[in-house]
C-alpha cells in the first residue's frame, strides 16, 4: 500500500532534485594536495602556538610540572659537569707521568751515560733526567727531614736514578707498561717504578662515575617521561569532548594527536630551560670560590660550566623526552576516546 | 546514496541491535527514521558514520562499501557526512565561528575560504550576528542551528540528524525542518531520526520505522498507521 505511493514520491523527488543538484555535493568539498599540505603545516603552526598558550593560561600548574622536570634533569646534568671538572683537573696533573728508573748501585758512570744516550733515541721517550746517587742523597736530606740519620751512614744507600718522561704517544697505561718492561730489561737497571697507579685509579673512578651518572640520568629521564606522560593524559581527559567532536567531523588521528604532542614537547623544553638555569646558577655561585682556591694553589684551573653544546644537548634531550612521554600517553589514551 | 543490505549488528554485550535490515535511499532524498527508543535508530546512524561496524551485511554509502574501509580512511569517510546531534555537541571553549570552522580546518581549507564558508553557513541558519558569541550563551534553538551550520559547512552530500528537534517547541521544530528542506532542495541526501510523529506526518516524506532492530515500515506515514 504505502510502497507504491512511496516510489511515486521518490520519482517526483528525483525529478525535482536533478535539476539543481550539480550546484552542490561532494565535488566542492575536495581540496587540492597543495592546499592540504599548506593546511598540514598550518595545523602544525597552530598546534605549536595553541599548546603553548594553553600552558601559559595555567601558569602555576605549568611551572610546577616544568620544575619537576627541571629538577630531575638538573641532577644528572650537575653531576656530569662535576665529573667533567674532575677529569680536567686529573688531566692537568697526569699530563706528565714519569717513570723512575733505579739503577744498580755498582753501575759505572760510563754505562749510565751510554744507557741515557740509547734511551734518548727511543721514540717513546721524551726527556730523561739523570739524578746521580749523590744528588739523590742531597735531595733526600733536604726534603725528608732525616738529614742527620743519613749523614751518619757510611756509604750512600741510594741508587742513581733516571727519571724518564714518556712522549705523548706512550702516555696510555698499556704503552707505559711496555716502556717500563723495556727499561727493566736493561742490564744496569735494578727496578722500575711507574708513577701511574693513581692516574689509572682516577681514570677508573671517572669511568665508574660516568656509568653511575648515566644510570641516574636514565632513571630520572624515565621519571620525566612518566611525569609528562601523566600530565598529557590529564590534558587529554580535559579535552575529551573536543576530541570526540573532532573525530566525528573527520579529524584524522594525526590531527587529534598533534596538539598533545606539542604540549609534551613544550613541557620538556620548559623543563630543560629551567634545568639549564639551575645548573648555571650553581656554576655562578661556585665559580669565584673555585678560582680563588685555584689561585692559592697556583693552578690555572677554572671551573667549567655546562657550555653551549652540552646546554643545547640538554634542551634537545628534554624536549625529546617530553615528546616521547606525550606520544606514549596519546597512544594509550586517544584510542579509548571514540565517539 | 545510502544502501543497507541484510545488515545485522550485534554488540559485544550480546545485544542484537539490528536484524537483517535492508533499504535503499537515493541521492537527494529526505527520509525520516522513527521507532521506539532502543529500536536501533542510533545504531543505524552509527553504522553510516562508521562509529560502529556491521556484524554481517553490507553498508554502502555513495557507492563505497564502508565495512571494507580501513580505520585510517574513516576520517575521510566522515567528512562526506554532516551530522546534527540532539545534544548539539558544540564546544563551549570557543566561539560560534570557531565551532563551525572546525570541519573546514580539519579538511584543510584555506583561511580565507574558511571565513567565507562559515559566514555563508551562518547566514543560512540566520545567525550571522552571533558569530563571535560563545554557544553557551545561545538558546536551545540557536544552539541547534549552530550544530546544523557546522554539519553543512563542509557541503557534505549526506546529512544525518539525530533527534534534531528533540528539545524544541513546535514552532522552532518547524523552522529547523524548513532548514533541512532547503538543504534537500539543493541535492543533499538527508536522514532524520525523530520521535515527532506529528511533524513527520505533516511533512509527508518517506519514513523508515524500526522496531526491535527490524524494519517494520517503509513509506509515507498515514495517520491510520501511526503506532
Amino acid at each position: 500500500m504505502a510502497r507504491g505511493d512511496n516510489s511515486a514520491k521518490h520519482n517526483s523527488n528525483k525529478a525535482q532534485t536533478t535539476k539543481v543538484q550539480p550546484s552542490k555535493g561532494a565535488v566542492q568539498t575536495k581540496t587540492s594536495l597543495r592546499d592540504r599540505f599548506r593546511a598540514y603545516r598550518g595545523h602544525h603552526r597552530a598546534s605549536f602556538s595553541d599548546s603553548l598558550s594553553r600552558l601559559l593560561r595555567t601558569p602555576m600548574q605549568t611551572l610546577m610540572t616544568a620544575l619537576v622536570v627541571a629538577i630531575a634533569l638538573a641532577l644528572p646534568a650537575t653531576l656530569l659537569v662535576a665529573l667533567g671538572n674532575i677529569q680536567q683537573l686529573g688531566e692537568s696533573w697526569d699530563a706528565s707521568p714519569k717513570i723512575s728508573v733505579y739503577l744498580h748501585l755498582r753501575a759505572s758512570d760510563e754505562a749510565i751515560s751510554q744507557l741515557v744516550q740509547r734511551l734518548e733515541r727511543l721514540p717513546e721517550v721524551r726527556t730523561i733526567e739523570y739524578l746521580s746517587a749523590d744528588k739523590a742523597l742531597q735531595q733526600f736530606q733536604q726534603m725528608s727531614g732525616f738529614g742527620d740519620v743519613i749523614a751518619s751512614l757510611d756509604s750512600n744507600p741510594l741508587p742513581a736514578t733516571l727519571i724518564v718522561t714518556p712522549s705523548a704517544t706512550a702516555i696510555e697505561p698499556e704503552a707505559l707498561k711496555l716502556l717500563g718492561q723495556k727499561l727493566a730489561e736493561e742490564a744496569i737497571v735494578d727496578e722500575v717504578s711507574l708513577d701511574m697507579d693513581w692516574v689509572r685509579r682516577l681514570r677508573e673512578l671517572m669511568v665508574l662515575g660516568k656509568k653511575i651518572v648515566a644510570a641516574l640520568a636514565g632513571l630520572l629521564g624515565l621519571g620525566v617521561l612518566l611525569v609528562i606522560g601523566n600530565t598529557v593524559r590529564l590534558a587529554i581527559e580535559n579535552r575529551r569532548d573536543e576530541i570526540v567532536v573532532v573525530k566525528l567531523v573527520g579529524g584524522t588521528d594525526g590531527y587529534v594527536r598533534r596538539p598533545f604532542l606539542y604540549t609534551g614537547a613544550w613541557y620538556g623544553f620548559m623543563g630543560g630551560v629551567l634545568a639549564c638555569i639551575i645548573v648555571a646558577a650553581g656554576y655562578l655561585s661556585l665559580h669565584s670560590t673555585v678560582s680563588n682556591l685555584a689561585m692559592l694553589y697556583q693552578s690555572d684551573f677554572s671551573l667549567q660550566g655546562l657550555g653551549l653544546v652540552k646546554g643545547s644537548l640538554l634542551l634537545g634531550a628534554s624536549t625529546l623526552i617530553g615528546l616521547l612521554g606525550a606520544w606514549l600517553a596519546v597512544g594509550r589514551h586517544l584510542a579509548q576516546i571514540e565517539p | 546514496m545510502i544502501n543497507f543490505s541484510n545488515v545485522c549488528k550485534r554488540y559485544e554485550s550480546g545485544q542484537q541491535a539490528l536484524l537483517d535490515l535492508s533499504f535503499d535511499i537515493e541521492q537527494g532524498e529526505i527520509v525520516f527514521l522513527t521507532g521506539h527508543s532502543g529500536a536501533g535508530k542510533s545504531t543505524l546512524m552509527k553504522l553510516i558514520m562508521l562509529m560502529e561496524r556491521a556484524t554481517t551485511g553490507q553498508v554502502v554509502i555513495a557507492g563505497r562499501n564502508v565495512n571494507r574501509l580501513r580505520s585510517g580512511q574513516v576520517p575521510f569517510h566522515r567528512r562526506q557526512i554532516g551530522v546534527v546531534f540532539q545534544n548539539h555537541q558544540l564546544l563551549f571553549d570557543r566561539s560560534v565561528f570557531e565551532n563551525i570552522a572546525l570541519p573546514l580546518q580539519i579538511a584543510g581549507f584555506q583561511h580565507r575560504e574558511v571565513g567565507r564558508r562559515v559566514r555563508a553557513a551562518l547566514d543560512k541558519v540566520g545567525l550571522l550576528d552571533k558569530e563571535k558569541a560563545n554557544p553557551i550563551t545561545l538558546s536551545g534553538g540557536e544552539q541547534q542551528r549552530v550544530g546544523i551550520a557546522r554539519a553543512v559547512v563542509n557541503k557534505p552530500p549526506v546529512l544525518l540528524a539525530d533527534e534534531p528537534t528533540g528539545n524544541l517547541d513546535p514552532k522552532l521544530s518547524a523552522e529547523i525542518m524548513n532548514l533541512f528542506r532547503q538543504f534537500n532542495d539543493v541535492g543533499v541526501t538527508i536522514m532524520i531520526a525523530s520521535h515527532d510523529l506529528n511533524l513527520i506526518q505533516r511533512l509527508g516524506r518517506r519514513v523508515l520505522t524500526l522496531a526491535n532492530g527490524q524494519l517494520i515500515h517503509d513509506g509515507v506515514l498515514q495517520s491510520a498507521e501511526m503506532p
